[in-house]
Formats: C-alpha cells, sequence, structure tokens
C-alpha cells in the first residue's frame, strides 16, 4: 500500500467511527441500554446477596457475567442499525470493508472499556466482599480482556446483522468464541484478589493478547466475505 | 468398494481385539494387554473413545477446510460438504462426550466433573449448536453458506485454543493433562505398551475410514437433494 492510500484509509476508519460515535450521542441508545443493563443486573447480585458476603472467587465470576450479558446487550448495535437503516448498502459503496471494520472494532472497544470501567466502578462500591489486592493485575486483566471482547464480539455482530435474526442469536454465537478468553480472565480476576504478583498471570496476559491478535486478524481477513452482497 | 471392506475387517478386528484381549499382571503373550494401575478394564475405552473425539476435532478442520474454498470459490457443493463433517462431528462430539461422561462415572464418581478437557469437549458442542442454529435462521441459501462458512472458520480458530492451551493451564483429572504423571506431551502421551499401541492407532484409522465413508455418503444424498429440488423447480 502506497503512503497516500494508506492515509486515506486511516481517514476512513476515522470517519466512520466519528460516524457512530456521533450518531450514538444523538440517540444515546447504546449507552443508555448499556448502562441500564449494568445498573439492573448488579441491583438484582446484590438483591439475592441479601447482605452475605460471597467469596470473592465466586464474586470475580459474576462480575464477568454482568460483563458478558451486557455486552451481548449492547454491541451488536452498530451493524444491526446500519442494516435497520438501510444504511449498510451507502456503506458498502463510500468505504473499503477492511475500513468499516476497523471502524466499527474501535467503536465497540471504546464502548467496551467504558462499558467495563463503569461496571468495575459499581461492582467495587456496591458489592461488599469484592477487594481487589493487587490492582496492577486486575487493570490489565480489565483492560486486555475488553480488547479481547471487542475484537471477538464485533465479527460475530457483523454476522448477526446478516443474519435477520437480530438480537436472540447474538450470545449463543458468541458464547462458544468468547469462553477460552471468559475461562482465562475469570482466573485472573480471582488472582487479583487474592493479591498474586504480576509475574504470577503473566501466561494469562500472552494468552489474552494473542487471542486479541488471532481473532482480530481472522476478523480483517473474513469481514469482506460477511460484509459484502 | 475397497474402502468399506477394509472399514469392515478393521473395525472388526478393533472391536474384537479392544474388547476381547485378556488383561494381565505381567503379559507374557501379544494379545494379553498389561494392567494399567486405577484404570484396569475401564483402560479399554481408549481404543473408541479418544478417536470419536479425536474425530470431532477433525471434521470440525475438515468442515473449516471446505468453508475456506466455499468462500473463495462459492461452490454450493463446498458448502454441503462442510455442513455435511458439521454434522459427522456433532455426531462424534455427542458419541464422545456420553462414552466420556459413563466413564467417568464409574473411574471418577461423577458424570460430569468440568475437567479442562470435558469443558473443551463442551465449548466444541456449543459450537456445533451454534452453527446449525445460525444455518436454520438464515433464509437465504447463498447468505447461509457465507454466514456459516465465516463462523466455522471463526470458531475453529477459537478450537486450538481450547484443545492444547487449557488443559496445559490447568491441571485435570483427564488421563494424559498436566497433573498425570505418565502425560503432559502434545495431545494425549500414555506410557502405552507396543500392542496397546497397535490397536489404538489401527482403531484410529478405522474410525478416520468410517468418517470418510459416511462423509461420501451424506455427500452424496446431499447432491441428489440439490438436484431433485433443481428438477421440481420450474
Amino acid at each position: 500500500m502506497r503512503s497516500g492510500d494508506m492515509k486515506r484509509w486511516l481517514l476512513s476508519v476515522r470517519g466512520i467511527f466519528l460516524k457512530d460515535v456521533r450518531s450514538e450521542l444523538r440517540t444515546r441508545y447504546a449507552v443508555s441500554a448499556l448502562v441500564m443493563f449494568v445498573i439492573t443486573t448488579i441491583a438484582i447480585i446484590l438483591f439475592s446477596l441479601a447482605h452475605e458476603a460471597a467469596p470473592p472467587e465466586v464474586l470475580s465470576g459474576v462480575l464477568w457475567v454482568v460483563i458478558f450479558f451486557g455486552a451481548m446487550s449492547g454491541l451488536s448495535r452498530t451493524f444491526v442499525m446500519e442494516e435497520e437503516r438501510g444504511t449498510a448498502m451507502t456503506l458498502q459503496l463510500l468505504a473499503p470493508p477492511s475500513a468499516v471494520y476497523f471502524g466499527k472494532l474501535l467503536f465497540n472497544v471504546v464502548l467496551v472499556v467504558a462499558l467495563n470501567a463503569f461496571t468495575v466502578i459499581l461492582y467495587l462500591l456496591l458489592v461488599a466482599g469484592f477487594v481487589v489486592r493487587s490492582a496492577d493485575v486486575f487493570a490489565l486483566t480489565m483492560f486486555l480482556g475488553s480488547l479481547g471482547f471487542a475484537s471477538a464480539a464485533t465479527i460475530i455482530a457483523a454476522i448477526i446483522a446478516r443474519a435477520n435474526t437480530k438480537g436472540t442469536l447474538y450470545p449463543v454465537l458468541s458464547f462458544p468464541i468468547l469462553l477460552p478468553l471468559l475461562v482465562v480472565v475469570i482466573d485472573a480476576t480471582r488472582s487479583a484478589t487474592e493479591g498474586a504478583p504480576l509475574a504470577e498471570v503473566g501466561g494469562a496476559f500472552q494468552f489474552l493478547i494473542s487471542y486479541t491478535v488471532v481473532l482480530t486478524t481472522l476478523s480483517y481477513l473474513l469481514f469482506e466475505y460477511i460484509w459484502k452482497d | 468398494m475397497a474402502l468399506r471392506v477394509t472399514l469392515g475387517i478393521l473395525l472388526t478386528l478393533v472391536l474384537c481385539a479392544g474388547i476381547g484381549f485378556p488383561l494381565s499382571q505381567n503379559p507374557q503373550h501379544w494379545y494379553e494387554l498389561p494392567v494399567i494401575p486405577g484404570l484396569e478394564e475401564k483402560a479399554r475405552l481408549i481404543f473408541f473413545h479418544v478417536p470419536t473425539a479425536w474425530l470431532s476435532v477433525v471434521a470440525f478442520l475438515t468442515g473449516m477446510v471446505f468453508s475456506i474454498r466455499y468462500l473463495r470459490k462459492r461452490d454450493p457443493l463446498d458448502d454441503l460438504r462442510s455442513s455435511a463433517a458439521a454434522g459427522l462431528g456433532l455426531t462424534y462430539c455427542i458419541l464422545a462426550t456420553l462414552t466420556g461422561a459413563i466413564w467417568a462415572k464409574f473411574n471418577w464418581g461423577s458424570f460430569w466433573n468440568w475437567d479442562p478437557r470435558e469443558t473443551s469437549i463442551f465449548v466444541l458442542l456449543l459450537i456445533y449448536g451454534a452453527y446449525f442454529s445460525l444455518r436454520s435462521a438464515v433464509e437465504n441459501q447463498e447468505k447461509r453458506s457465507t454466514l456459516s462458512a465465516a463462523y466455522s472458520i471463526i470458531a475453529a480458530i477459537t478450537v486450538p485454543f481450547f484443545i492444547f492451551v487449557l488443559p496445559r493451564i490447568t491441571s485435570g483429572l483427564h488421563p494424559g493433562s498436566k497433573g498425570d504423571p505418565d502425560g503432559a506431551g502434545p495431545v494425549l502421551q500414555f506410557t502405552m505398551s507396543p500392542n496397546m499401541r497397535v490397536i489404538f492407532f489401527a482403531s484410529l484409522a478405522a474410525f478416520t475410514l468410517l468418517f470418510i465413508w459416511m462423509f461420501q455418503l451424506r455427500v452424496r444424498t446431499g447432491k441428489l437433494e440439490m438436484e431433485r429440488e433443481l428438477q421440481q423447480a420450474p
């Protein structure tokens, strides 16, 4: 790719990202749905715990249950929206598929990182038994986990949007893809509550990085086939 | 024809040897299998369970290869092959899960323990389930082929993460996983006696032939169905 092409491609990625941000800010559909989802779920957890302190091992798993279903309720939005408004065709004409993919991926990454930050803050404030002993492990786990989450969820969202089933199949299709990530991430979160040093959890981080890289590369290769009619 | 004859002979031999050969504390004859402490008669399952589990993965990868070919060439036959392989893979996967669960009941005391390998086969089942629900959700045939091909490729990429990575990270009860002093090889590495090894690999070959035969049958019936649909369409 020549540098001029590269520049134009980066501009399209940025354009699509900004378009999604702008249309999101206009309606605040995904953000409000996600925020309400997280609040309701944490409220249900608090009610069901009924002031009992659950062990941190259980709570670190529950945290990721909230994040998984929260993400599933909002992340398919970017692609489903294009199909619902009938703008997918226009986008196909205006931008190369790879630019569309990376624009949407960037949007979803921002959304997941924000969602996770919000969830974690609420969770730390409200759920009594959940104490993080090594903050660095926890922060890295949340960040790398969010990246992996977004990379897997984005490509599945692209499939779902084309499959005219909208929401129902999204968690079904995503769960097997996300499960290796979830197992590793829940394990790392548990280590963070136990106060494990950073070096001990290194394997988990390597896993998360390789997972994200592999899935993003594959999505980049496959996206053209899914996206184009 | 040659395939069916070879398959029949091989499978019969494997069945007879795998079930019939006696166990002995110190094997003297070629047909006596050594006693593995802690497993005893239950060790025979390796001849049938491992090949089915292995083939459910192989079928999955076969499906992925045909999915890639479909995306490159857009030949409906490749989609047919891919879904046929996935269908067989699902069958083998269910068989491996069931035989494994029954074995686990008698060896570990419960049908399901969330051992890393049990987790991985469970995920493989989920992937197959998701694949077929995606296929049933899309009406348009070309769209269905494309989307399911893409999904099977994405899912196939996560399989190595499971089959190889997870059982290594966490130790498990399953023979050949990290906690097992004899195991911890790349996939399965037992201290098998030579005659056990012969039966094991013969069984692996027999099950693979069985897979090829069933696969050909399914593709042939699928082709006939496609032709009939074309004829019925005005």
